[in-house]
């Protein structure tokens, strides 16, 4: 039954009061997605938050056992659909890391371009959604702007606008088109200037400091125990990057800067994303100057199609291209797990293989959905609003939470 | 590769700290040592298990204070058991390790939510998945499923396209 | 729309009513998955929505249309049922995406293949997820649905 619990006033009489569970979701227009949250309130402030998970679980894990291993690329895509290209990327490396394929230089400058553009575009809806929840609605407005010239440059890469299916296991679909990196170089020479207009619009904003200073504090130590990663644990101090400490495809050639906070609240984590927004832009400026000529494909036929123009005109590699469409590889037995840095914290992917042309188990190791515990310990005797900006700023996207 | 192939190809410090120093204080709990693209495989006796969670967490050469994923894998063809995964991180040390444990299907496996927080919804999501219960879970429910969902979807007998009902009228019978 | 004399308009209480209905759809902020962020794209300033009227409701009380943007779950079908139930007459629902439409890529145990198992469909939007200019051609054809519509009183004693 309900608590009932007497609580002293300031002016010494008793008062009871009762406890009140609130639902807030799954269908609410500030909770990123389909969250049920159970708060159990004691007048405005919060005394346990559960979150209530599962109204998007779709079966991805079962799906990936009975498909061959190029054919999942699609469905990853769907996972953090924010940022699809880092979702691509970790689960195609995984595959690469089981069979032990290396791919040429072009490819890997040309994934780490993609990924730092799609890392831009997912801290932009972040920041833009988190201003929508707090009120701050000309921000979305103005962050959709940026995100439409991101998108542009990705239909012209890709041809798609949201769920992109770029990466393939050797390399990427299809080299930099004519004019990309014209384009690309104008987007990143403009770029800073409109971070700056963010800032100019929040960062000093009295209102802002407000409802996010001081705001769900997590310690270093309390975030590294519940498994936090991404922005939301660089907000508390600790300057983990898989981008520094185990780099990946070519990170260990640029020069950029690792954010961290100070105090783990709501702002520090927002401070973060804006400045790895301006360090993502100085990465691809980096990797615009330094791309090589070359091929953009590992040219092993047993696992990679050969490309478009030979298949037309040789019979081996139309036959090597047919086998590997129709019947996929064949894997060595044993499993693998490769993360990285995806705009959310760290992306996983564990892969088991029996030696046949299919996955045994393949499990998604989803930062959202490991960064969701932490909303519990956040907003213990937090006020009722304060819980949005406390989600705003884990930024869950429930693709990735519910697989 | 196993055994003594994993000294080889290992660099000296990796091997003393990562393989060395745990077989030397668990001796027969660690069943199995597996060296695969780089990465270290214990299998732990199901006792051991805690102990040895925690020996990794607070030991101060190893630190592992970082748990990565907790998951489980149906191989009830080939080995006849379930298998429960533990991917742990070190983050000052940058080292990366995989535990094992295999149980049968009406084993209970102790729950390491009491060593690191973050296996809570890690471990309610492999309950709801294959049905492996944890010993000392606070609050051991589904996650994913509805709460009176029947079966364990990701085993290997569970049908992708599940029973046919008034929602997916592609499912399989019911029989 | 009718007759037209100087400052004075004849025509018919459907055509009014109806010209009013579809000129100004409130839909409600009902994103479930990647649809969503498109949903939001085309109410942004690029493909602005506003110009046709239609400006985004929380509250299923204060809405017109709901738009299924995204993978219905079988976990989540008795809540879109209830929302569905809480708007007020006339409702009308717009099934966006291949996922709404019909399960999209998903033939698995959790997902409901199509949301018209559990709430009756008016237009289906195509597409994974479909352009914002795709969901706005959608709004245009729900808007032609309701015009062909025959709201006046008098039609239920239609013999």
């Amino acid at each position: 039954m309900e608590d009932v619990v007497s609580i002293a006033s300031n002016n010494g009489d008793d008062i009871i009061t009762k406890e009140v569970t609130l639902n807030m979701g799954p269908q609410h227009p500030s909770t990123h997605g389909v969250m049920h949250l159970v708060l159990r309130m004691q007048g405005e402030k919060i005394v346990k938050a559960e979150p209530d998970i599962g109204f998007l679980h779709r079966g991805m894990e079962k799906i990936a056992e009975n498909l061959l291993y190029p054919q999942f690329v699609p469905y990853t895509d769907r996972l953090d659909y924010l940022s699809s290209m880092t979702n691509n990327l970790s689960y195609v490396m995984a595959v690469e890391k089981l069979i032990a394929l290396d791919i040429p230089e072009r490819g890997k400058y040309i994934r780490v371009i993609a990924s730092e553009l799609s890392r831009i575009s997912s801290h932009l809806l972040a920041v833009g959604a988190w201003g929508l929840d707090l009120g701050a609605v000309t921000l979305v407005l103005y962050a959709f702007r940026e995100r439409e010239m991101i998108l542009d440059l990705f239909e012209m890469l890709c041809g798609a606008r949201l769920t992109y299916n770029y990466m393939k296991i050797g390399g990427v679909r299809g080299d930099l088109p004519s004019g990309f990196k014209e384009k690309c170089r104008d987007f990143v020479q403009i770029f800073p200037k409109r971070v700056d207009e963010y800032e100019q619009l929040l960062t000093g904003n009295r209102i802002w400091l407000q409802r996010n200073k001081g705001i769900g504090v997590i310690s270093a130590e309390d975030a590294v125990d519940l498994g936090l990663t991404g922005p939301s644990l660089r907000g508390s101090g600790v300057k983990w990057d898989i981008r520094k400490d185990t780099p990946y495809l070519v990170y260990d050639r640029f020069d950029f800067k690792v954010p961290a906070g100070e105090n783990g609240d709501c702002f520090d984590r927002y401070m973060v994303r804006v400045e790895e927004m301006r360090q993502a832009s100085r990465i691809i400026a980096q990797a615009l100057e330094q791309i090589p000529e070359g091929p953009v494909n590992a040219d092993v036929p047993e696992f990679v199609s050969p490309p478009r123009k030979d298949i037309a005109t040789n019979m081996e590699d139309l036959i090597h291209h047919f086998k590997l469409i129709s019947h996929g590889f064949k894997t060595p037995k044993g499993e693998v797990y490769s993360s990285i840095e995806a705009p959310k914290g760290e992306l996983g992917f564990y892969i088991v293989s029996d030696g046949s042309e299919r996955p045994f188990r393949v499990k998604i190791r989803a930062p959202s959905f490991v960064n969701l515990q932490s909303v519990d310990p956040m907003s213990r005797g937090a006020y009722f609003a304060d819980v949005v900006a406390v989600i705003s700023s884990l930024d869950p996207v429930f693709g990735e939470v519910d697989k | 590769m196993e055994g003594k192939d994993i000294e080889k190809e290992l660099s000296a410090q990796h091997y003393s700290l990562l393989v060395k120093k745990i077989k030397d204080r668990f001796g027969g709990d660690i069943l199995e040592t597996t060296l695969f693209r780089g990465e270290i495989t214990h299998v732990v006796e199901k006792g051991a298990l805690v102990e040895l969670c925690r020996f990794l967490k607070q030991e101060p050469d190893l630190q592992f204070k970082f748990l990565s994923d907790v998951l489980g894998v149906d191989c009830r063809k080939a080995l006849s058991c379930f298998e429960v995964v533990y991917h742990l991180y070190s983050i000052p040390n940058k080292y990366r390790l995989r535990i094992k444990v295999r149980v049968r299907e009406d084993e209970k496996v102790p729950s390491v939510t009491s060593v690191w927080r973050s296996a809570d919804f890690a471990e309610r999501e492999t309950f709801d998945m294959f049905g492996i219960v944890f010993d000392g879970h606070p609050n051991l429910k589904r996650i994913y499923m509805p709460l009176d969902w029947e079966g364990y979807p990701l085993r290997k007998d569970y049908p992708l396209t599940g029973f046919k009902d008034e929602y997916n009228p592609f499912g399989v019978e019911k029989v | 729309m009718g007759v037209t004399e100087g400052n004075v308009l004849f025509t018919t209480v459907d055509n009014i009513v109806s010209w009013g209905r579809r000129s100004a759809l409130w839909p409600m902020t009902f994103g479930l998955a990647c649809c969503a962020i498109e949903m939001i794209a085309a109410g942004c300033s690029r493909y602005d929505t506003d110009r046709f009227g239609i400006i985004f409701r929380a509250s299923p009380r204060q809405s017109d249309v709901m738009i299924v943007a995204g993978t219905m779950t079988k976990k989540m079908a008795p809540a879109v049922k209830r929302l569905y139930a809480q708007m007020p007459e006339p409702k009308w629902v717009i099934a966006m995406g291949g996922c709404a439409s019909a399960g999209g890529p998903f033939n698995t145990y959790s997902v409901v293949q199509g949301t018209d198992l559990v709430v009756p469909v008016d237009v289906y939007i195509p597409g994974c997820p479909p352009r914002p200019e795709a969901l706005l051609y959608g709004f245009l054809q729900l808007q032609e649905k309701i015009k062909r519509e025959m709201p006046s009183v008098f039609a239920k004693f239609k013999v």
